[in-house]
């Protein structure tokens, strides 16, 4: 129960929250399913406790990080930003967490490191959508960031949403939140930290490179080959309101992130 | 009188997916995001349909059930009445019905225009799906309909196309397409086979 969790200065949005029971019950995990809704059906059968970070690469202080150590070793805040999907619906969900620098400099970064690399649980025992044979993802699934975007005071490593522990379905027991980028970067129950000085191979860019690219910038100017990013359907919606609104640059962090992209082509690095 | 309570049955049977559909929007349990459930829940029923309508013929040749036949329009219909809600759907939650955003998608995205002609081949077969222009077209009827054909197959690639990471699911329907098509094809011939038998044995006697 983190409800002490002091509220990020200046980090939240006052719109309306998607209710728990919508962040809980549509989710993409596909370590569970394809469905939206696989992940709240099976997504209990994965054991969190005992959990393990591994943090390792261009640090000088490799080791690993405890359940334990995450849950109590870290200022927690809360935050509630907006989530929008590479698929075109967004949310709006107060986390609890705390910033992903605070947790890389504990491991001190060499001077070499230029990208973060997460990997996600992959044991097929307790994941079913893995075990899927028509399945094409090659697990475990694996995110990435610049280090610089990594290091950026948004970036947020989440344990709970609305006050509670994170759900299994959610990322449970630490995910990453990037709320500028497209839902898919922001990967769920890491087990695997790496610090590179190259850019490493992502899960859906390997799977689809022309199709998402390794920055993943929310932008209304780059459409998805399979949907138009112009718009967003911010759920919940319903037959009489579908809730369509215009999709903003950076998912409306602009103020905040452009300056880590001045001088780039978005519609050549998505 | 048993055949019209079998078809009052199926009739109900076939509108029972939109009944429940309809119930759960009502009631607001169709989820976070009706949208998409509606729009993926139509598009899979009104495929499924189009399999069954496809397996009214052989249906018919394995069992002689001649009261599968008189269902097939019935089920056909079925499938366009829920490809009608699934392109609604995409046009009020998607597109907001804006003409430009739709010509733009047809453009941009091939799985929007695939689904589209999929629709719009269906829509000449639900308009001449009556007695009367199956009287009036004659053999031409027959020819017309065979564009369900194609009508299938597009809509197994709408699906495929869609398909992100796993295409289990699309494969399911492209198998038993697949298989409806290859038992016409493999009847068409041997219809043609027997028929230039029948025409060379005449030609002796």
């Amino acid at each position: 129960d983190y409800a002490s969790a002091r509220s990020g200065q200046g980090f939240s949005t006052d719109e309306d929250k998607t209710p728990l029971g919508d962040v809980t019950s549509y989710n993409n995990f596909y370590e569970f399913g394809t469905d939206k809704g696989d992940p709240v059906d099976h997504a209990h059968e994965m054991t969190t406790d005992p959990w393990t970070v591994e943090v390792s690469g261009l640090v000088n202080k490799p080791g690993k990080l405890h359940l334990e150590d995450i849950l109590g070793g870290f200022d927690l805040q809360e935050r509630i930003y907006r989530l929008r999907c590479v698929e075109a619906w967004s949310m709006v969900i107060p986390w609890v967490g705390f910033p992903l620098a605070e947790l890389l400099k504990r491991f001190e970064p060499t001077g070499d490191a230029r990208f973060v690399e997460f990997r996600t649980l992959y044991r097929r025992a307790e994941m079913r959508g893995t075990r899927s044979f028509t399945s094409i993802i090659d697990w475990p699934y694996r995110e990435g960031l610049r280090l610089d975007e990594a290091m950026h005071p948004l970036t947020l490593m989440a344990v709970g949403l609305y006050g509670k522990t994170l759900p299994n379905q959610n990322g449970a027991p630490l995910r990453l939140v990037v709320p500028w980028k497209y839902g898919f970067k922001s990967i769920k129950s890491i087990v695997g930290i790496r610090l590179l000085d190259s850019q490493p191979a992502t899960s859906w860019q390997t799977l689809a490179p022309s199709e998402y690219g390794f920055y993943a910038n929310v932008n209304p100017r780059v459409d998805h080959p399979r949907w138009s990013q112009k718009y967003e359907r911010r759920l919940p919606n319903s037959l009489f309101d579908p809730n369509r609104i215009p999709t903003r640059m950076f998912n409306g962090y602009a103020e905040q992130v452009a300056h880590l992209y001045k001088g780039m082509d978005l519609s050549r690095f998505y | 009188m048993r055949g019209r309570a079998i078809r009052w049955g199926v009739f109900i049977l076939c509108l029972t997916p939109f009944l429940m559909l309809a119930w759960r929007a009502a009631t607001g349990a169709l989820g976070a995001d009706p949208a998409k459930t509606l729009m993926l829940q139509t598009g899979e029923w009104s495929l499924r349909f189009l399999v069954l309508t496809l397996l009214v013929s052989p249906l018919r040749q394995w069992t002689g059930w001649a009261l599968v036949m008189r269902m097939r329009r019935m089920i056909g219909l079925y499938a366009f009445f829920y490809a009608c809600i699934h392109l609604a759907s995409f046009g009020h939650f998607y597109i907001g019905w804006s003409a430009t955003i739709l010509a733009e998608e047809l453009v941009e995205r091939p799985y929007v225009t695939v689904g589209f002609v999929a629709w719009l081949l269906l829509l000449p077969l639900a308009v001449t799906s009556t007695r009367g222009w199956q009287r009036r077209l004659r053999r031409h009827w027959q020819r017309l309909h065979r564009l369900i054909y194609p009508a299938a197959v597009l809509a197994c690639l709408h699906l495929l196309w869609q398909a992100r990471s796993d295409i289990g699911e699309a494969l399911v329907y492209i198998v038993m397409v697949g298989a409806l098509l290859a038992w016409r094809w493999r009847r068409s011939r041997l219809w043609h086979a027997r028929s230039r038998v029948a025409a060379t044995r005449a030609a002796h006697t």
